[in-house]
């Protein structure tokens, strides 16, 4: 029965908002009920979002003490801890100073690990080779260096001609652009199927049972 | 009222449902025949071998907020997760689903608990589904402790990702496991391409219904994607020719 009443409620919100998408002004040019409906539904939505980032940091931490109790790799697990308790009595002490544990923590962590990517991408495209030796993978890599070379200007001698104004400018702006906007049409489709299948019912990824 | 583009907004989203419902009542029929993608029969392999080894599925739904357009490939990842939930719940262990964002984090949640009643599997494990970081590098991080410590062998990827995707194929690859990837965005792709050992690439990565076989609508709606792709082609080229002729 709740499944029942779930998916009623999730079909009747998902074809309200769609259609306030559609039907946006009424015949007087004000803008339509549907309109306001779907206002009102996704600020519902918002709100929700928000109580469920407070649920999810409560499972984060369910999942670091149970990391803890079970003795498995705890020192990360205490650090991610004892790192949420300071932030979160920081922002209650002094919310100004939340910023600054951003700009002097979160940040520097974080341009750590897209640096560790530059490492990670290199060996991935020299290994690309090797696990799949295909024309595909060869096209792939060969594109991708001259994009950098065409980018990069050598030290000393600089842009390379032929290179940086003709090849990359082509590859970029005409076949990526257009291999980008096909593979763009394709994710566009499979988006608006995807909705559908939720609309009509079929995917329910909520209500527990099925 | 409606002006053009809600028009022709309108008329896609109406013609792509009037085409799910009929290729749905088709496939019933006459089942379709897709293309065959390598990934999704290593998928079944490598689905197989975790329950013969009792070792652990992992799916990533990556980081796409539940409001926004982004979402769509982590549903398609849920779908596929409930799917493969399904065909694993004769293992030992449950599989385990993370993500980037609270919403999806319930509902993988609730996905999983649905999985773990039907195969009436006594003990569901709420952290089974969890949050593993609210920005792209935190997730990445949280999720690379996950794919290294809990017995994990199979690896699915599938969402909303960045270019941080990377460190967790990586991750995968040094523990030497089965990982399919696919995200819907262009720069995730790329990396995918270049360093997963099963990447899905554009739509594909929503066709994984249909391939696990999730059921008629999800077969008709890569049909359906079909015949819009076609007419889009048309609009495009008879675009292109008005254009040439100055018409356009």
């Amino acid at each position: 029965m709740i499944i029942v009443i779930s998916t009623a409620i999730a079909v009747a919100s998902g074809v309200l908002v769609l259609a306030g998408y559609f039907f946006t002004l009424n015949l007087g040019g004000q803008p339509s009920i549907l309109t306001n409906i779907r206002l009102v539904f996704l600020n519902w939505a918002i709100i929700l979002a928000g109580f469920a980032i407070f649920v999810g940091i409560v499972n984060l931490l369910q999942v670091h003490i149970k990391k803890i109790q079970q003795k498995q790799k705890s020192l990360y697990s205490i650090l991610l801890i004892v790192s949420l308790g300071i932030t979160f009595l920081l922002a209650m002490i002094q919310p100004g100073k939340m910023e600054t544990i951003f700009t002097t923590v979160q940040l520097p962590v974080e341009a750590s690990l897209m640096a560790l990517l530059v490492v990670t991408l290199t060996y991935a495209s020299i290994r690309l080779v090797r696990r799949r030796p295909n024309l595909i993978s060869i096209i792939f890599l060969v594109t991708a260096l001259l994009i950098l070379l065409g980018t990069a200007p050598l030290p000393f001698l600089g842009n390379i001609p032929g290179v940086s104004d003709l090849i990359r400018p082509f590859i970029a702006q005409v076949l990526a652009a257009a291999g980008a906007r096909g593979i763009l049409l394709g994710v566009a489709l499979g988006t608006l199927t995807t909705g559908l299948r939720i609309l009509f019912g079929v995917d329910r990824p909520y209500g527990g049972n099925k | 009222m409606m002006t053009g583009i809600e028009l022709a907004g309108f008329s896609v989203v109406f013609i792509c449902a009037v085409l799910l419902v009929g290729l749905s009542f088709l496939h019933r029929k006459k089942p379709f025949v897709f293309r065959d993608i390598p990934a999704f029969n290593r998928l079944r392999q490598a689905v197989g071998l975790v329950v013969e080894d009792g070792s652990r599925l992992h799916v990533s739904l990556g980081h796409g907020a539940l409001a926004t357009p982004q979402s769509a490939s982590a549903l398609a990842g849920l779908s596929l997760m409930r799917r493969l939930a399904n065909l694993t719940s004769a293992g030992d262990q449950p599989p385990i689903a993370t993500s980037g964002e609270a919403t999806l984090t319930i509902l993988s949640q609730d996905e999983l608990q649905a999985a773990a009643k039907l195969s009436e599997r006594a003990v569901f494990d709420p952290i089974a589904g969890r949050l593993t970081g609210l920005t792209p590098f935190s997730y990445a991080a949280g999720t690379i402790a996950t794919i290294h410590d809990e017995n994990v062998t199979a690896n699915v990827l599938m969402g909303n990702f960045g270019p941080e995707v990377a460190l967790l194929t990586d991750a995968v690859e040094r523990e030497n496991n089965f990982v399919l990837a696919g995200s819907d965005n262009l720069a995730a792709q790329s990396v995918i391409f270049a360093s997963a050992q099963e990447p899905l690439i554009g739509e594909e990565v929503y066709a994984a219904g249909a391939y696990v076989e999730s059921g008629p609508l999800h077969a008709a709606s890569l049909s359906a994607q079909d015949v819009l792709r076609w007419l889009i082609i048309a609009v495009i080229l008879v675009g292109a020719v008005l254009a040439l002729g100055n018409i356009l």
